[in-house]
């Protein structure tokens, strides 16, 4: 997926969006929330597109799972934690998770997990820019802005320029290489 | 693991980069603890032993509490309750408890280098809860934890510990963390209660007050053991205070404004500090005590967290 193609798929997703909060009449109560770190950065353009369709900007939060791993002791290091950052009380909100990529499905019940520690959301969607499918668990995004079918080998990255990359794009890459 | 080790017991074994690992890893466990629901998973199923040979509160309380916000289970065993009375030895205690198959033993002793030992006999990791005179490396950790929120870095600041510096685990483990983090450290106290060559250690020795604490970013006041008190280190608490105890008025003329006074608790009201200055404005006190608890879930996750014997790549 090149830069343009990103982009539109991001504006793909926030449109989507807002369009089924709109309809649901729950426009007002939206909150976006990035998974660390790769759902940082997603977060917040998909939340600058919101802020236009919706007419005013949601609140914007990040978490980070690693106190929620379920593989800490399959693990060699402990992994390094970043911050949580949710200064909105959730409870009541219709929250959009957002992350780039949706592979076994662990890090969204983590996630699931840690969000419900900090109130209850009335709704939470889950948004990812790319689903390459192999599940390990019973989780579906609501939102999907593009579909790979790539090997379990191989690793699927999304580079943003806001992470320091040249220009945004997708890229699938042999594991180790 | 926190770096290579295995263990927390002493700072001095530990590198800059070591120490640095626990305390950003603490930047984000604090944050757990101002959620509306203080815990987390990332350690259920682990337990936490805490073997307490000696009496503590805050020390005790501090990893209890650590321990639980990290959902592990934690077991107080203090000796006065215990087989210890029974006569039985530190090692066959920690074998025992061990055979319950913890993943943390948390010790405090009265004996220098009772963790140490205990370490090499067991199989669990082992944190040290201060032991002996030897060193007391959670404190030592949240003090500079603590500096680093208030300072921001202690590169290039100067840290004054005022007190016994002879019995006391709390300095040497402050010594070895804030000079390995760049800070100049002074120390002061009555001549009798200076160990002889602790220069080697990278601080510098006064015996003055003013001269200790003039200019400096933090004072680390250190409690004076009731059982010194009368014995000939030091005659009596009055003189002590007159000397080497800081008060409102000494405060205000010596210290900077923005210097910020630690003390590890439990303070001697009207001896080391004044009521004024340890509930005062430059006190940081309480803000140890609740860094403690983040920093030691730092040390809990890191040591009881992960198994180096099988790593693996996580998948999204």
């Amino acid at each position: 997926m090149n830069a343009q193609e990103l982009q539109r798929a991001v504006k793909r997703l926030a449109d989507e969006i807002a369009q089924r909060a709109k309809a649901g009449g729950a426009a007002r109560d939206v909150a976006i929330v990035g998974i660390r770190r790769g759902g940082v950065h997603l977060a917040e353009r998909i939340r600058a597109e919101l802020a236009r369709s919706l007419g005013a900007e949601p609140p914007l939060g990040t978490l980070d799972i690693a106190l929620y791993r379920d593989d800490l002791s399959e693990r060699g290091a402990a992994p390094i934690i970043g911050p949580t950052d949710i200064r909105f009380p959730v409870a009541g909100k219709l929250i959009v998770l957002v992350d780039d990529v949706l592979y076994t499905g662990r890090t969204v019940r983590a996630a699931l997990d840690e969000l419900v520690d900090f109130g209850r959301p009335r709704r939470v969607w889950l948004a990812v820019l790319v689903d390459r499918g192999g599940r390990e668990l019973p989780i579906a995004a609501d939102f999907v802005g593009a579909r790979l079918q790539v090997a379990d080998e191989d690793v699927v990255e999304v580079q943003l320029t806001e992470g320091g990359a040249r220009e945004d794009a997708v890229v699938v890459k042999r594991r180790g290489t | 693991m926190i770096g290579r080790h295995k263990h927390c017991i002493a700072l001095a074994d530990y590198s800059r980069e070591e120490i640095l690992e626990v305390l950003d890893l603490a930047v984000s466990m604090k944050e757990v603890l101002q959620r509306p629901i203080k815990k987390v998973p990332s350690l259920r199923g682990k337990s936490v032993v805490n073997l307490f040979f000696e009496a503590s509160t805050r020390t005790r309380s501090s990893f209890e509490i650590a321990a639980k916000v990290l959902s592990a289970d934690a077991l107080n065993w203090t000796s006065a309750s215990s087989s210890v009375t029974k006569g039985e030895t530190l090692i066959d205690t920690a074998r025992n408890l061990e055979a319950m198959r913890p993943d943390v033993l948390v010790i405090r002793h009265s004996a220098g280098g009772a963790p140490q030992l205990v370490a090499e006999h067991v199989g669990c990791a082992v944190v040290s809860a201060g032991d002996g005179a030897h060193e007391h490396p959670s404190q030592g950790l949240l003090d500079c934890f603590t500096l680093r929120e208030k300072l921001g870095t202690l590169e290039g600041k100067t840290v004054a510990i005022v007190g016994d510096i002879s019995h006391s685990r709390v300095a040497r483990s402050d010594i070895h963390a804030m000079t390995k983090l760049g800070a100049r450290v002074r120390l002061c106290g009555p001549p009798t209660m200076m160990p002889a060559g602790v220069e080697a250690l990278g601080a510098t020795v006064h015996y003055q007050l003013r001269e200790a604490v003039e200019g400096v970013d933090a004072v680390v006041m250190l409690r004076i053991q009731h059982e010194r008190i009368g014995d000939p280190l030091i005659p009596g608490t009055r003189e002590y205070s007159k000397l080497w105890g800081l008060n409102a008025k000494k405060a205000a003329e010596w210290l900077r404004p923005q210097c910020v006074i630690l003390h590890p608790g439990p303070i001697n009201r009207g001896v080391e500090l004044s009521p004024e200055v340890a509930d005062g404005p430059q006190s940081v006190i309480l803000d140890q005590v609740q860094n403690g608890v983040a920093v030691r879930m730092a040390i809990l996750y890191l040591l009881a967290g992960g198994n180096p014997a099988d790593a693996g790549e996580a998948k999204a």
